[in-house]
Formats: C-alpha cells, structure tokens, sequence
C-alpha cells in the first residue's frame, strides 16, 4: 500500500497524502489543515487524527512536537442528539 | 519582511483578500495583505456560508447579485485550481404575518426590477421544495433558486492564490499595533513583525474595524456582535435550499458535505469580541429549529462555534475613504453577509483605490454617511 494513501482522519476519510499536500501548500497549523480539507471536523472531532497531523507538520517544519499547537477544541464533546435537548425546560 | 508597500490591506478574511487581489489586478503596485491569525480565521470562516439575492435594498441586491455571478465561476476568473463549493439549491423564505408578507412582496417587486429570479411561493408550493417543512402559520414564502452556498475557506483561498500570482504578499500571524500618521496622511503600518511604509491603508478587519479605525482616530459606528452556530452530523442530500425565516430569527442549510449548519440571531447579544459558545445556544437553536424543520430532532449535532458580525447600524457596509483622513479606506460593517458579496465588494474597492469608475456607484457607502443622516436600513439580516 502506498504510503499516502493511508487515512489519517478516519471520520471524513482524508490521507496522509492529503495532508502532505496542504503542508506543502504552506498549511502549517491543525487550525488552517482542519479548514482546508475537513481532516477533525468529523463526529470525534480530531481525537484520532490530531496527533498524526502534529507529527507530519513537526516532520515537515523540523520543529519539535511540542511546539504545534493543538486545534481550538468545539463542543460538543461527543455527538448529541437535537432531540435529546428537546422539553428541557418543562422536566427541569 | 517588505519595508515599504504601496497598499496595506489589514485583515486576511475574504473580504481582504478579494480586495487585494483586485488591487493587483488594477495595477496598484506592491500590495501587502496583514492577518493577525490565518486566513479566514475571523469572520469569514466562522460564517453560515450561505449567498444570497433576496434582499430589501438595491445596493446588496446589486452586489449580491453580481458576486453570485462571479462565484459561480470563480476559479475560472481567477485562474486557480481550487473547488468553492459553488451550489445553487436556493434560498426559502417565509413569512409569517401580514407586514412580513408585504415587506417581502415589495423586496420581490425590487428583486425582479434588478432581474434577480425570486418569486413568492404558497406554503403548498414550499412543500414542493422542502417536503417536510412544517408550514403552520405560514402565509407564504420567498424563493430564490439561484441562491445557495459556497466554502469560505475555499473562496478566500482562491483570492489568497490569485493574489500571490499576482505578486501579493501576505504576512499571517502579523498583527497590526499601530498606524502612524503625519499632516493627514498616512505615513507607516507598525506590526509585531516590523515596519511597513505606505499611504494607503485598506481596513478590512472585520469585527476589528473599529479598533483599526481608532489607531488614526477615526471612529467608526461598526461594532462586533457575536453569533453562534452549530454543525450536525452529514447524512444523504435531503433539503435543497437555505431556510430562513425571520420570525424565528433562524437560518438552516444542508451543505454539499451532508451536515446542516445553522444559527439564529439573539436579540439581546451585547457588543463585544466575546466568541464562546454558549449551551443556551443550543437549546435555543434546536427548540426554533425543529420547530420548522420537524425531522431534523433526530439528527446529531457535532460541533458548535462562534463569530463576530461585523455589525453596521444601517447593516449596511461601510466601502469607503475616510473624510477624516487621506488614503485610510474601509471595507467593514457587513453585518453578517459580507462573504457573499465579498467578490464584487473588492472589486468596487480596488476601482475606488486606484481612482478608476466603480461598477457601481458607492460613494454613498463612505462612513460620513451616518453624519449627512442617509442611512440604507436593510430590512431583511438574521
């Protein structure tokens, strides 16, 4: 198999090929990558693929690890289901 | 980094970006784009990513309508390899009381003298076009088909790729501390990565427009307003069109993707930079949402976020020089929809800089205007 070819982002199916060619293209952020191509916009929300793209960026760059920032974390922490926040105020 | 520039455009969303590709284009020399972040890290990418004609006033039918037209192949205008998401599912509209109604058939007489192709829609016409819209209460709607949606990210890189081709140079993570200036013109753009001498500044910071506008004590009415939106999961293409209605202040669209983005307005958000999300939000938005969109309770949210308006007290923009100032123009105060007009506003900018006719008349959109007292309200902004 192909190296590139492998999923890094298993939620919106994205390759480490894809994410080679947005650090080439000057992408150097999980911030500006995640924007660029979807890769953590999926349902865990980059749990999975975060690290694997910190490391390719560090590769990249030369930087150390420590040193790329990780991506703003959104709620919510997992997926919730609309109607489960239905007739909140009434059961309360 | 450049030490002189004959344009500094502050603020790298799509706004800045369109603009300063155009700049290029028309021969402005060397043009510098600034950006605190990454581009679209503020407004821009923060936005419904909605385009729309269906508006109440002539200047945003106008410059809705013809940044449709360019969106609609941009990378073709640009000449750059990059997919926008250009969709064209439509907008719906409704309308609830009688005022909303008659406001909405006047836009339609407006719309249709500008050949913007909307028309009114019975609620059992809108069940043609979104089958399972609960319709109680309805009187009727807008729709327009050739409204839709585009990526904002994609657009604005798309302008950012142009731009370098044409010898742009845009900093990131440069942010701008300071503009100084000598017997009224503007003499040097002060950054935390260095010095930039130039004449001529360009604000397009957004929610940040006002604090650009006092670092040469110039005060701009514009003031940032946070709005927040969610994000579900992605499921089969299953409602074409944008719904928005303003009586329940809300806007929903199902994007190219799958998921549906959507947001609503909060009367009583105060001013401010503030851009965290909020648990009221959601159950805010879930309860109005589901309340005209029955079926999406059963789907998942995934992710919510916060932006800025860029708010204007006309929620018109503010395309201008400066009466105060030479050469200190802005591009600010969209109030919401300045993504979608964002390909003909730099390009009315640009023409306006380099001392070209515009395309349009828009001498009326200088921030004076609010003195001189002639406003163009908007009528129809969630």
């Amino acid at each position: 198999m192909e190296q590139n070819d492998i999923i890094i982002c298993r939620c919106e199916d994205i390759t480490l090929g894809e994410i080679r060619e947005q650090i080439a293209l000057g992408k150097h952020t999980l911030e500006e990558i995640k924007r660029a191509c979807r890769a953590g916009m999926g349902p865990c929300q980059g749990r999975t693929c975060a690290p694997l793209i910190a490391n390719e960026i560090a590769k990249a760059t030369g930087k150390p690890i420590s040193e790329i920032p990780l991506a703003k974390f959104r709620p919510s922490t997992l997926p919730i289901k609309m109607a489960s926040l239905l007739g909140g105020e009434k059961n309360d | 980094m450049i030490k002189s520039a004959d344009v500094v455009v502050i603020g790298g969303g799509v706004v800045g970006c369109s603009t300063a590709y155009n700049l290029a284009k028309l021969g402005a020399g060397k043009v510098v784009v600034l950006e605190k972040n990454y581009l679209a890290s503020g407004s821009t990418g923060r936005c419904g990513a909605g385009m729309r004609m269906q508006w109440g006033t002539e200047t945003n039918c106008l410059l809705s309508r013809e940044s449709v037209k360019m969106l609609s192949h941009l990378p073709e205008l640009l000449n750059v390899d990059v997919d926008i998401e250009f969709t064209q599912n439509g907008y719906l509209m409704p309308a609830y009381s009688e005022k909303m109604a008659e406001q909405f058939k006047q836009n339609l007489v407006l719309q249709k003298s500008l050949a913007i192709p909307a028309k009114w829609v019975t609620p059992e016409e809108s069940l043609e076009i979104v089958p399972f819209l609960n319709t109680k209460g309805m009187l009727g709607a807008t729709y327009c088909a050739e409204d839709g949606h585009c990526n904002p990210f994609k657009v604005t890189e798309a302008y950012a790729q142009a731009a370098k081709k044409l010898q742009v140079e845009i900093y990131t993570n440069t942010q701008v501390l300071g503009i100084e200036t000598e017997n009224g013109k503007i003499v040097s753009v002060h950054t935390n990565q260095g010095d930039i001498q130039t004449d001529t500044v360009v604000n397009a910071a957004g929610g940040y427009a006002k604090e650009v506008g006092r670092m040469v004590g110039v005060e701009l009415p514009i003031y940032p307003e946070r709005h927040e939106i969610l994000v579900t999961e992605p499921v089969e293409p299953t409602m074409g069109p944008m719904v928005m209605s303003f009586y329940h202040n809300l806007y929903c669209q199902q994007s190219p993707h799958g998921s549906f983005i959507m947001g609503i307005g909060h009367p009583n958000e105060p001013e401010g930079y503030d851009i965290n999300s909020s648990w009221q939000f959601l159950r805010d938005m879930v309860e109005r949402v589901v309340e005209i969109l029955p079926p999406l309770a059963g789907l998942n949210i995934v992710r919510q976020w916060a932006g800025l308006y860029d708010m204007c007290p006309d929620r018109t923009p503010i395309l201008g020089n400066s009466p105060q100032l030479q050469r200190f123009y802005t591009a600010a105060g969209f109030s919401g929809h300045g993504f979608m007009i964002s390909p003909i506003t730099g390009q009315l900018m640009a023409e306006m800089i380099v001392g070209k006719p515009t395309a349009f008349p828009i001498q009326m959109f200088d921030a004076g205007r609010f003195e001189r007292g002639e406003l163009f309200v908007e009528p129809s902004v969630v």
